[in-house]
């Protein structure tokens, strides 16, 4: 994948996810920031130092791979001490140093005493936390995570996701990671960069870019929204046949309005309440959506339903949009 | 039906390969145990034996190297040509033994492209320790490679790549990170670079002359004494052949059974 | 060669890495492969060359080179169908059943790969021969097996065995056994299962391992000689011929018919490579 003008600026100490889809780039940033893909052009800093033209080895990254790469024929406490172990005699610990730093490193993952297993005999979620743990080891400079919970099972990922905040928090080093799952990302993440095709699209807190969102494709992207090909004319907007009036006035011409789930609420009948006929009622985890259609020719929206109010498949709704994200084409 | 197939199997592999290997046994201790030790007392066999231990010690050690470079830059890197390399790499498994000997004489032999100056330079390889080894090494061209190439192609560069992120140098990296991964392939490309490398007669015999005792290696001696009529002595050389079949054999199936996980998963011979 | 040096031209055919090593490692297999291997076939090549394409064909179609082309070509061939009807057998009794002494029975396929061919072929000579333990079983009834053709065709029964075996061998291993209970529940019968369902799933790994048996027996040498008697346009095969050639300082037709296998065993190796691409696209798998 080749990526193209990201000016990404990391702040020390913060956790940064970089979300996007697969193919988006985010995975090759992350290599070119290790130094494990050369750049055609552009600079890499870390701090004031130019780190571009430096070999991987001499850069200080600490890299965890999606499948770990642990190395399979050495034992966990022998994997962990590796980067250590590999340093030129000047700058080695001593081999007590060594064993201590080890020790410290398997409590923080708490995999005290499975020091001697080999990777073959862990789970998942314990390789996963060598693999961290034999980056850390090396006192990385920026820790750099390539979807470290891609490989886990649902259960595993949400414990792990809480856990790896908390050994941010604590230890405090400059961390990215990879993911493609948004939240994940939103979760657990200082600051998000969204990538796409290759660009950064957007950097932002979660907030920011859940409810601020900076383009079309960051606004379709996170959060559950469907997409609307509608007409914009200053604070109109019409939506197949209906016509709403909306407080975004830059935007005129032919555009797309992101709608979630939320952005929609049941009203009186009135002014701008759009009439919507219920295609079907479900539930999503714990909460009751009806799926809307707004006009035949529209994709269908969803819309969170309140406890309690019933609903049924052929009722016409009155929906208002409490929010507008609105878009021109491109 | 089964059992009739079974009896089919073995029966079939009995008789074209189980009573060869102990017909080669029999032969040999035909004239009881003191014929069989007598054989090897001979100059002639010893300088033999010797002759193929130092031509294995030669060929194997070098298509070695050969084999893990080529599985390096195959393996670990993307570049144009690649499948053609790896084509040509197998090429000598499709060439006749004779054929691979011949290439050798028409290169360096008296009538060959540098015969002539080989002869300035007055140095032998045809009919020579040179050619032999040159021969051998061709015939075994093939074998440490094809283990490895496949094999580490599976596993990747990840921890290559991680071994890097680490701090280790790249020739570090080869020797704590890739060469563990692969020890068990690498030993069974040995053993079967080797067994060849000692049991090569067709390539090796164009090219040696056949002088005894200087350039005749244990199959050569083999075919050597056979032809005088001497057969205890031809099968007794034989049997120390077997032997190394038998024992290449063994280990090859040990690593099979035991590292079958750390073995390329597709063989081909 | 340094990677330094190297990097001004393989930035455009190599996908760049982070690992080291491509130049000085690519270079030395590179130059080892042309040195020993490429180099000597293209002098081989251009020898026969110098005869032209008419001299190679005069060569190879004088009577005794003919006979001999024909000796390797179809005993070759028979040998190979032998071996396919028992390397199946022998593949589908390893892979499906279950018997003491079948560890053993499986590494001793390997056998003609680990065997010296010379030490093979004075085996089967003294086994085959007339007063051999099964050449006297022949005997009596005057079938006579060493120093014959017969005797090319057992020491290349012997030679090619494992080539079908080991590449029948997997294929029936990873098969997937619910297409056969598949077949089953469809009313198949047993018979109807083997010889619609799997014989002809296992049949482009079994064409594979012919072929590479064939291959592997045109050439053979070693194993053959001992055995066959080398009897001119009878039992003489054609690297017989070449090392003949060579001994009487024929550079050229030695060369001639070494080109001649050459092109046999290309066309051989070409038509596997076409089965095993043929195979992967229909059925994803070699």
């Amino acid at each position: 994948m080749a990526i193209e003008h990201v000016d990404l600026a990391v702040q020390p100490g913060e956790l940064l996810a970089l979300l996007g889809p697969s193919g988006s780039g985010k995975t090759t940033f992350l290599r070119l920031i290790a130094g494990l893909e050369a750049p055609t052009a552009g600079r890499i800093l870390f701090g004031e130092e130019d780190a571009t033209r430096l070999a991987v080895r001499d850069r200080r990254v600490g890299f965890v791979f999606q499948h770990y790469a642990l190395f399979r024929h050495l034992t966990v406490a022998e994997n962990i001490a590796y980067g250590l172990r590999v340093r030129p005699r000047r700058t080695r610990p001593r081999d007590k140093e060594i064993r201590q730093r080890v020790a410290d490193l398997l409590d923080l993952v708490q995999l005290r005493g499975l020091d001697k297993r080999h990777p073959a005999q862990l789970s998942g979620g314990q390789r996963q936390r060598v693999a961290l743990a034999r980056a850390l080891a090396v006192e990385p400079r920026v820790l750099l995570l390539d979807e470290p919970f891609g490989a886990l099972d649902a259960k595993v990922r949400r414990d792990l996701r809480r856990w790896l905040r908390e050994v941010h928090d604590r230890t405090g080093h400059t961390t990215l990671f990879v993911t493609h799952d948004q939240e994940e990302a939103l979760e657990l993440a200082d600051r998000v960069a969204i990538f796409n095709r290759g660009a950064v699209e957007q950097v932002g807190t979660p907030d920011d870019v859940l409810d601020r969102p900076a383009t079309a494709f960051v606004a379709g992207f996170v959060g559950e929204a469907v997409r609307l090909p509608v007409d914009a004319a200053g604070s109109w907007i019409r939506i197949g046949p209906h016509q709403v009036r909306t407080p975004e006035e830059n935007v005129a011409g032919p555009a797309e309005l992101f709608v979630r789930p939320r952005d929609l609420v049941i009203a009186r009948p009135g002014a701008d309440a759009i009439p919507a006929r219920v295609i079907c009622v479900r539930r999503s985890g714990t909460s009751r959506r009806a799926e809307l259609s707004l006009s035949d020719d529209l994709p269908t929206v969803e819309i969170e339903l309140a406890d309690g109010r019933t609903v049924r498949r052929g009722d016409v709704l009155p929906v208002v949009l409490a929010t507008v994200r609105l878009f021109t084409s491109r | 039906m089964r059992w009739m197939l079974v009896a089919l199997a073995v029966g079939f592999l009995a008789l074209f390969l189980v009573l060869p290997l102990l017909a080669v046994f029999s032969e040999a201790l035909r004239r009881g145990v003191d014929a069989f030790l007598a054989a090897f007392t001979e100059p002639d066999t010893q300088a033999a034996i010797g002759l193929t231990l130092l031509v294995a010690a030669i060929a194997v050690p070098l298509n070695l190297v050969f084999g893990v470079a080529a599985a390096w830059a195959v393996a670990k890197f993307e570049f144009a040509g690649k499948s053609l390399l790896v084509t040509l790499i197998d090429l000598p498994f499709s060439v006749s033994p004779v054929v691979s000997g011949l290439v050798y004489v028409l290169l360096f032999g008296a009538k060959g492209l540098l015969g002539p100056l080989m002869d300035d330079w007055q140095f032998k390889i045809i009919f020579a320790v040179p050619g032999i080894v040159l021969a051998t090494i061709f015939v075994t061209f093939p074998f440490i490679a094809r283990e490895l190439i496949p094999l580490m192609q599976e596993q990747g560069t990840a921890e290559e790549e991680a071994a890097l992120t680490l701090g280790a140098s790249g020739w570090r990296t080869f020797l704590t990170v890739t060469l563990p991964n692969v020890r068990w392939a690498l030993l069974y490309g040995v053993l079967l670079c080797n067994a060849r490398a000692m049991g090569e007669f067709g390539a090796v015999s164009v090219v040696s002359g056949h002088i005894r005792g200087l350039t005749n290696t244990m199959p050569l001696h083999v075919e050597i004494l056979y032809n005088e009529y001497n057969f205890v002595a031809a099968f007794a050389v034989a049997s120390l052949l077997a032997g190394l079949a038998l024992v290449t054999l063994g280990a090859k199936s040990i690593l099979e059974w035991r590292y079958g996980d750390s073995l390329a998963r597709v063989h081909r011979h | 060669m340094s990677d330094a040096a190297l990097s001004g031209w393989l930035p455009r055919v190599r996908k760049p890495s982070a690992l080291p090593g491509f130049g000085l490692t690519l270079g030395f297999a590179v130059s080892y492969l042309s040195l020993i291997v490429l180099i000597p076939l293209a002098v081989l090549v251009a020898r026969a060359g110098e005869l032209g394409l008419d001299g190679i064909w005069r060569v190879a179609t004088t009577p005794r080179v003919l006979a001999a082309l024909e000796v390797s070509f179809f005993i070759s061939a028979a040998a190979a169908a032998v071996n396919a009807v028992f390397g199946v057998i022998v593949a589908w009794v390893l892979v499906r059943y279950d018997f003491s002494g079948k560890r053993l029975l499986d590494a001793a396929v390997d056998l003609p790969f680990a065997l010296p061919t010379a030490v093979a072929g004075i085996a089967l000579a003294a086994l085959y021969a007339e007063n051999g333990w099964i050449g006297s079983l022949f005997a009596p009834w005057g079938i006579k097996i060493a120093f014959t053709p017969l005797g090319i065709l057992v020491a290349l029964i012997f030679i090619g065995l494992p080539f079908v075996v080991r590449t029948v061998q997997p294929v029936l291993q990873d098969f997937d056994r619910e297409v056969e209970e598949a077949s089953a529940t469809l009313g198949a019968t047993r018979r109807q299962t083997v010889f619609r369902v799997v014989l002809p799933g296992l049949t482009p790994a079994l064409l594979t391992g012919v072929a590479l048996a064939f291959a592997r027996a045109v050439g053979e040498y070693g194993s053959v000689i001992f055995i066959a008697g080398n009897m001119p346009f009878i039992s003489e095969i054609a690297p017989l011929l070449i090392v003949t050639k060579l001994e009487e300082f024929d550079y050229a037709g030695a060369a001639a018919i070494a080109t001649v296998m050459l092109a046999i065993s290309f066309l051989t190796l070409l038509a596997i490579n076409g089965l095993q691409a043929f195979s992967r696209r229909r059925f994803g798998h070699a």
